[in-house]
């Protein structure tokens, strides 16, 4: 317990961070934030129950209550509705992302790793890569209840995991827009109250739940070429496979090629990401 | 390294909107010495020891610390400095291990280093039993000694606290001095803001008293109170009216008395002796006095003369009940009335 031994400093001259790699100290950085974000979902297991309920409630409440009376010329409606389930549980996902930073903001350990020799963007990329890995736990969770109810994707292995993968690839550009959200609010709730008036007109008047050719046609114009249609629209043509899709296409519930959702899903991402990430590190490192 | 200042503040401004919160602020820290930096709540302590910590950048002027720009060395600054301050800066969800190791992490030290010290530090802070619980269950106190634990994973040979004490019941707060002094002994370099005045004298080598967003003096405590003369002389009336009656006789002898509620209040050169003149003579002009004190000068006295306002003035605005309460019953102690013969600092 003698002080004088344990608390002995070296010289007091600066120490050179310069010698090691930048981008490596940033991915260290990040993987240690990351993992104290998860800790976080540990630690409150309540928010981590709710995050795999939600959507669970979705699929049931679609396959056995609405679906009976949504035609989907061509396909089993579960078939129809799982893809779109995952775009739903994504979209409504990002919002924890702008929770989470909003309410980091206004903890002291915010002024902490700011005086910290850490990278800036850690604290962005902890929190986005902490989401990313909590939706693929999502995504595994709901497929497999999607199997158990009786959803059947004909694309096989590599047309599911292709469809998962762009999922969440999208999951991950919206937890940068949301997180620029979170920079700006106030608090966690003021986050939230911001984000669901932009996230509900995205993920219903969207091809999620019901094909988009049954809507009013001025609904359609938006519904049919929003990035969340074209996404899941993306992630259905991979996951169902090339016979179903050919169907849907038949029937005018899917308007174009799969290959060109995936290209224009692809495109969107990084044109989305190119936007948000550094306007979110910009904010990031504006404020204080 | 010796030579040139720890830390090194030139004619730095800071503004926030239309508030000036530093108008022009010059310090210097000598490498390994413990600087105070004393002033009521806005006087720009935080504003201060943010821009030196890289978390706000200056308007104008320059910082330095060893001799790196704030500024333009961020990182290399980041790298020898270590923070700690009045709202724990603490990850609430994680064990006071882990957050140990996040800060070891983050700083980029060794994994197996990061164990040790992070072991060694959660012994030294006495947190060693609670070590594996999260954070949500630390008392106050528990929650501070974390904090500077953390400020401590990397061994910065400057080390930053911001408020160290506020708050805290002063039990805990002593705790945290001897802790501080234990951190000092071996050639750390502390910049402490403090509102008390009694921490500063005890903690700090040299102090700055800030008021404002100036620095109004400088000095050690000793040279901070030897401005007021070498010792207050407080007599004490059974009324305010009385104490008035007396105030001409008083001022005869010690022309700086002033009465001060039921007091009259004098700063003098010869203690012994101008008490016993002054208690002559009021007898003679047969003035009952209520009691007499001699004492050493108070940093409140300091603050008094330097400000024309009181320092606890301010901190009545304290959003914080305890740091309210805490801070008053540290000042009583202070004043306490101490007889003649033990509290006189003057010759005999």
């Amino acid at each position: 317990m003698t002080a004088a031994t344990t608390t002995g400093v070296t010289v007091p001259a600066p120490v050179d961070p310069a010698d090691v790699s930048k981008l490596a100290l940033a991915m260290s950085d990040t993987a240690a934030l990351t993992k104290r974000n998860l800790l976080h979902y540990v630690r409150v297991p309540e928010l981590l129950v709710f995050t795999f309920i939600q959507p669970i409630m979705f699929v049931l409440l679609f396959r056995y209550v609405f679906g009976g009376s949504i035609p989907t010329p061509g396909v089993h409606y579960v078939d129809y509705l799982m893809p779109g389930v995952f775009g739903q549980t994504v979209v409504f996902g990002a919002v924890s992302t702008g929770i989470g930073l909003a309410e980091d903001m206004h903890l002291g350990i915010i002024e902490r790793f700011r005086s910290l020799p850490m990278s800036r963007m850690a604290v962005l990329a902890g929190r986005t890569a902490a989401d990313l890995i909590r939706n693929t736990g999502v995504v595994l969770v709901m497929l497999a209840v999607g199997m158990a109810v009786g959803f059947r994707p004909h694309g096989g292995l590599v047309g599911v995991v292709a469809g998962s993968l762009l999922m969440l690839g999208f999951a991950f550009t919206l937890s940068w827009i949301f997180a620029n959200v979170g920079l700006k609010a106030a608090n966690g709730e003021a986050a939230q109250a911001v984000s669901f008036p932009i996230l509900f007109p995205l993920t219903f008047a969207s091809s999620a739940f019901v094909p988009v050719n049954s809507m009013p046609g001025w609904l359609q114009v938006f519904a049919a070429h929003q990035p969340v249609t074209v996404i899941i629209n993306a992630s259905r043509g991979l996951m169902l496979g090339s016979t179903d899709a050919g169907k849907l296409r038949h029937f005018g519930v899917l308007t174009t090629s799969t290959t060109s959702y995936v290209l224009q899903s692809l495109a969107w991402i990084v044109i989305l990401l190119a936007i948000f990430v550094p306007l979110a590190v910009r904010r990031f490192n504006q404020e204080s | 390294m010796s030579e040139s200042p720890a830390i090194e503040v030139v004619g730095v401004t800071k503004r926030f909107g239309d508030v000036v919160a530093l108008d022009g602020v010059d310090l210097t820290v000598k490498a390994g010495t413990v600087y105070g930096l004393l002033g009521p709540n806005g006087a720009g302590k935080t504003t201060t020891v943010r821009i030196l910590t890289t978390i706000i950048k200056p308007d104008t002027g320059s910082a330095r610390v060893l001799g790196l720009d704030v500024v333009q060395q961020a990182d290399k600054v980041r790298a020898n400095i270590g923070l700690a301050g009045q709202y724990a800066a603490v990850d609430e969800r994680l064990t006071g291990r882990e957050n140990l190791r996040l800060v070891g992490r983050l700083t980029h030290q060794p994994k197996p280093v990061i164990e040790q010290r992070s072991t060694e530090l959660l012994e030294l802070f006495r947190l060693d039993r609670a070590a594996d619980r999260v954070v949500q269950t630390y008392s106050g106190g528990m929650r501070r000694r974390l904090d500077l634990a953390a400020s401590l994973v990397h061994r910065p040979p400057v080390l930053f606290l911001d408020e160290p004490t506020t708050g805290l019941d002063p039990r805990s707060r002593n705790d945290l001095w001897d802790l501080i002094r234990k951190l000092v002994a071996d050639g750390t370099t502390l910049l402490l803001t403090t509102q008390y005045l009694e921490e500063a004298d005890q903690l700090a080598e040299r102090i700055a008293v800030v008021d404002s967003g100036h620095v109004i003096a400088e000095g050690t405590s000793a040279e901070l109170k030897s401005r007021l003369g070498a010792t207050v002389l407080e007599i004490a009336f059974p009324d305010a009216a009385s104490a008035h009656a007396a105030l001409a006789t008083v001022q005869t002898i010690a022309p700086s008395a002033q009465v001060e509620g039921t007091d009259i209040r004098a700063t003098v050169d010869h203690g012994p002796r101008i008490a016993m003149e002054v208690l002559r003579s009021l007898d003679a002009a047969g003035i009952e006095v209520g009691g007499l004190a001699l004492r050493e000068p108070s940093l409140d006295d300091v603050f008094l003369s330097l400000t024309g306002h009181k320092a606890e003035e301010v901190q009545e605005t304290e959003e914080d009940d305890d740091v309210e309460s805490d801070g008053h019953a540290g000042r009583r102690k202070g004043r306490t009335r101490q007889p003649v013969t033990t509290s006189t600092g003057g010759p005999p």
